[in-house]
């Protein structure tokens, strides 16, 4: 009887919920506001989904023990013995970098240039995966170390003609220096207050770039940011200075705007090899350990003579220097930004990507960096709903699988007797 | 009186306006946050359904004829708690009880995800474009020399003073003098203690959800009257302003949320008095890092202290 | 005389109105093991959060190796040579048991970012050294040959000397175990009493120890100390503290 009941009481609370949002639109007439209710489609939907919930709050126990019978994906087993993959990585890495390299001169510019866009979610998706996978410390302003090394990158570029290459490294310091002076007194939070104030910080830097326009260009942006260049070889049809040659000239061969898209790509390839191999390491070195350890432990830690401001503040500026690195290959790539791409959501989306990868684990940030971009160009017709399936998957995910697709497996140090 | 201390009391007068809508946000985070040690990330959204349910009702009533503002605005109000308060409640149930007992970290990412899902859910439902209401309470006292500055009090302005002192009358008085209210206390000092007591504690963690949801509606549906504007993403900002607004009067205090969400709501008015009007966000960001810093238990707040 | 390796005056710790710990003194030399003991909520952890930094005392002074150390932050505190235990084991359990040695070992080993990234020759010496002080260590509380297992998955007298050896490897002179023999069976204690002694006798350190298992208390201490509500009651030598008649009522209650 309470079974009943239960599923009638849930039935009705859907229909609350969906009754008035979704069952009367709001119109603007004019000056004055009216309703119209949804179309008879919606209306079936909602019914639908009303009879949905009854049913599976009727039969909850019966779903359960189904779900509880479905085998597991061993993700594991898939792959080859332990000893066998020792010898097996470095051939399967060579071919991956190599297939990485090869592959754009046989595909066209577009899904060349989508792989670039990957490309930086990736660098973006491991750089956050430090601070909240490795550290355990939850930053929702992430994009704003992001927009730092954009708009460092042109900034320099515009008024001091500064390279691509000069200002690789300075956009990823000058992120981490902000990354540091925010950490460094607000790291000693509690993790939700930490939560908060970095969204907090992530709207200031949003509304100084939207508003300081002598400097930033306000909400219009800065467009015309040059392109990197080849040891001083340009990917344009004629050189922009004086004396220079164009890549093609240079190499006798005609003019291809796609050269430029492929040249960008190995650009991208090279700057997440390179972010890869760092973190890779982190994690095998002492503060990687002392990372995990705090995440675990933090009383201990402090006991053991660890101080954890410093630990956590370098996860927190390692993960701001990535977001700068990527922040300016970004402006760099576009040759035009402005604050629209900086905006809260890009910070939520790509914790998404680190929660469905699995904290902590690089392999899954990449897939989930892949899946996540790819996805919604493959279905456009969906794209209005990205957002809500992005919301609901951090919801789901934190339920049912909260270390993600592929969890974290941390690199053991072995004492060899 | 001269033009500058006329134009500051205006300001006071728009700051508190907004403050206490802030304050009745904010009971909602302080009141989870003293119970279960959380913050209820989707509390925006729900104060900006709250809004939208309010849009609709009186919409819906003033088509079908109904004329009488006060009867008007009582069923939008009751309407409004209702499916605010379901939202609270299912957003409880679907996104927080199911986490209990786990990591932090996994619980605030549900949380994240859950208001990112509120936040798009009405923007496919009703729009993403701003919908404006007409002004329906209009009017008000003015005074001062109008060759001078003229300060105006308006019908609206009262009405959301009154408003938010009688909500939070009455709330005090609930959780004082109530059974509810006092099992509500009981699970903020020790929530393990409370149930092993024999109280049902998910039944009190769900009526406070409710309760803050409630709150948020009537703020929803004053900010909307007030500003007479509404979309999907106000929630977000409303949202971190309250947050502010309860960790400064101290996170878990009732009457803390009240005070911090008056200081900031002046605050906001006095900044946007005399720097642009963006700017007002970038200082309640500042304050917000600077009382974590410099006073983390708030002004009302009881201070942690660490156990071993 | 000897200087004093640990010398406390007028400790006293207030929570608001509630005064957990009032004008305690305490004095530890080196090469000696001394206990503090008194009834459940007497304040004898509290007395180990103030001296290891996790709390900053009210009042009185904190003085280790002839330096103040009240008011210096835990980690510091640490660092100096003052390490302690807790009474719930507090392991990183999902840690291998040589992983928790070597974080214990983090300031001793090379954290300069770019020697890890390279693996210079200073940063593998460190590392090397660490291990061998890890494997010592192991070695020396019996557990080398659990070196490669996740630290949850030892047993609980196992997970006792794990925290013990993970507290010598960061190089102590003062170990502060704060109820190591709670949940041991009579064989375990044994050994830990041979332990504490082993870690005064061989390796010349002081050993300061809250501990409810009188048997253990009497038969190894050089000196204890006895509070109750806060307050210090009386101290001497095990024999003297056995037989002072406000222990007794202390312990017994008024006849």
């Amino acid at each position: 009887m309470s079974k009943i009941y239960n599923a009638i009481f849930a039935a009705g609370i859907t229909f609350v919920l969906a009754c008035l949002m979704i069952g009367v639109k709001l119109n603007t007439e004019g000056t004055t506001l009216t309703v119209s209710g949804a179309s008879g489609e919606q209306w079936s939907w909602i019914v639908g989904g009303i009879v949905l919930v009854f049913l599976a709050q009727l039969f909850a126990d019966r779903i359960d023990t189904l779900f509880g019978k479905l085998p597991k994906p061993k993700i594991g087993a898939l792959l080859p013995a332990e000893e066998k993959r020792a010898t097996l990585k470095p051939w399967l890495l060579a071919a991956l970098i190599v297939g990485l390299l090869v592959w754009p001169f046989m595909v066209s510019r577009g899904a060349v240039d989508l792989a670039t866009l990957t490309l930086i979610y990736i660098m973006l998706g491991l750089g956050l995966n430090i601070v909240v996978g490795l550290a355990g410390l939850l930053d929702l302003g992430f994009v704003a170390f992001y927009a730092v090394g954009a708009y460092t990158y042109a900034l320099l570029s515009q008024y001091f003609g500064l390279s691509f290459w000069a200002c690789l490294p300075i956009a990823a310091g000058l992120a981490a220096t902000f990354g540091f002076i925010l950490g460094f007194p607000v790291l000693r939070l509690r993790g939700d207050y930490l939560a908060i104030v970095t969204l907090g910080f992530g709207e200031i830097i949003r509304i100084l770039l939207n508003n300081w326009t002598a400097l930033t260009g306000g909400p219009n942006g800065i467009s015309g940011i040059e392109k990197p260049t080849l040891f001083g070889l340009e990917f344009t049809r004629r050189a922009k200075e004086e004396g220079n040659v164009p890549f093609h000239e240079w190499m006798g061969i005609d003019y291809s705007s796609s050269y430029k898209v492929i040249f960008l790509y190995l650009i991208a390839v090279i700057l997440m090899l390179f972010v890869v191999y760092v973190i890779n390491r982190l994690t095998r070195m002492p503060i990687g350990r002392a990372w995990e350890a705090l995440r675990e432990d933090e009383i201990a830690c402090r006991s053991l003579g660890l101080n954890r401001t410093i630990i956590k503040l370098s996860a927190f500026t390692l993960g701001a220097s990535t977001a700068g690195f990527a922040g300016a290959f970004f402006a760099a790539r576009q040759g035009f930004i402005s604050p629209e791409s900086f905006i809260f959501i890009e910070s939520a989306i790509i914790l998404a990507i680190v929660v469905l990868g699995g904290m902590g684990s690089q392999i899954g940030v990449i897939l989930a960096a892949i899946v996540m971009t790819i996805l919604p160009e493959l279905a456009r017709e969906f794209s209005e709903y990205r957002m809500l399936l992005f919301g609901l998957l951090m919801v789901v995910m934190m339920r049912w699988r909260p270390q993600g697709l592929v969890p974290m497996k941390r690199p053991h140090l072995e004492l060899n007797q | 009186m001269t033009e500058t201390s006329l134009y500051l009391i205006q300001q006071l007068i728009n700051g508190l306006t907004i403050g206490s809508t802030y304050a009745l946000i904010a009971i909602g985070y302080t009141m989870v946050y003293g119970i279960i040690g959380m913050i209820n990330f989707a509390h925006g959204e729900i104060y900006m359904i709250g809004s939208y349910v309010t849009f609709i009702v009186i919409a819906g009533l003033m088509s079908m004829g109904l004329v009488s503002l006060p009867i008007v605005l009582l069923i939008a109000l009751i309407i409004a708690i209702i499916t605010s308060s379901t939202y609270g409640w299912t957003v409880e149930r679907v996104a927080y009880r199911p986490l209990r007992g786990s990591n932090r970290l996994i619980a605030l990412i549900s949380a994240i995800g859950m208001s990112i899902f509120l936040q798009n859910f009405v923007v496919l439902s009703q729009g993403s474009r701003d919908v404006a209401l007409p002004p329906q309470i209009s009017g008000g006292w003015t005074f001062g020399d109008p060759s001078v500055f003229e300060v105006s009090f308006s019908y609206m302005q009262l009405l959301i003073w009154l408003a938010t002192f009688l909500t939070m009358a009455g709330l005090t008085l609930f959780i004082s003098k109530s059974r509810m209210g006092r099992a509500c206390r009981a699970c903020s000092e020790d929530l393990g203690m409370t149930n092993l007591l024999g109280i049902n504690t998910n039944k009190i963690i769900s009526m406070t959800f409710v309760i803050g949801a409630a709150l948020a509606a009537i703020a929803g549906l004053l900010l909307g009257l007030y500003y007479g504007v509404v979309n999907p993403f106000v929630g977000f900002m409303a949202g971190l302003k309250a947050f502010t607004a309860a960790v400064l009067g101290g996170i878990g205090s009732i009457p803390g949320a009240m005070l911090g969400g008056l200081i900031l709501g002046v605050t906001e008015a006095l900044t946007s008095a005399y720097f642009p009007s963006e700017y007002k966000d970038v200082v309640a960001f500042s304050l917000l890092v600077l009382i974590l810093l410099f006073r983390p238990s708030g002004l009302l707040g009881k201070p942690e202290v660490e156990k071993v | 005389m000897s200087q004093l390796l640990l010398d406390v005056n007028g400790l006293t710790m207030r929570f608001g109105g509630l005064v957990a710990v009032n004008g305690v003194n305490l004095s530890v030399k080196n090469r000696q093991i001394v206990s503090i003991i008194g009834p459940n909520g007497a304040g004898k952890t509290t007395v180990f959060n103030c001296l290891s930094g996790f709390y900053i005392p009210s009042d009185g002074s904190v003085m280790f190796k002839g330096e103040q150390i009240a008011g210096l932050k835990d980690f510091q505190i640490s660092r100096k040579g003052l390490v302690r235990t807790f009474q719930h084991v507090r392991l990183f359990s999902k840690m291998t048991v040589i992983e928790n040695m070597l974080v214990a070992q983090h300031r001793h080993l090379n954290t300069n970012l770019l020697s890890g990234l390279f693996k210079t020759p200073s940063y593998r010496r460190l590392q090397d050294e660490a291990m061998d002080r890890a494997a010592y260590w192991l070695k020396e509380v019996d557990l080398l040959e659990f070196a490669n297992r996740e630290a949850g998955n030892l047993a609980y007298g196992q997970q006792r000397r794990l925290e013990i050896a993970r507290c010598m490897v960061t190089q102590p002179e003062l170990l502060l175990l704060d109820e190591p023999a709670a949940g041991l069976n009579p064989n375990e204690t044994k050994e830990l009493d041979e332990l504490i002694i082993q870690l005064r006798d061989e390796h010349e350190i002081s050993v300061l120890l809250i501990e409810h298992d009188m048997g253990l208390v009497m038969g190894i201490s050089d000196h204890i100390y006895v509070i109750a509500q806060g307050t210090p009651l009386a101290d001497g030598t095990p024999d003297e503290v056995k037989n002072n008649p406000d222990v007794i009522k202390a312990y017994l209650g008024e006849e």
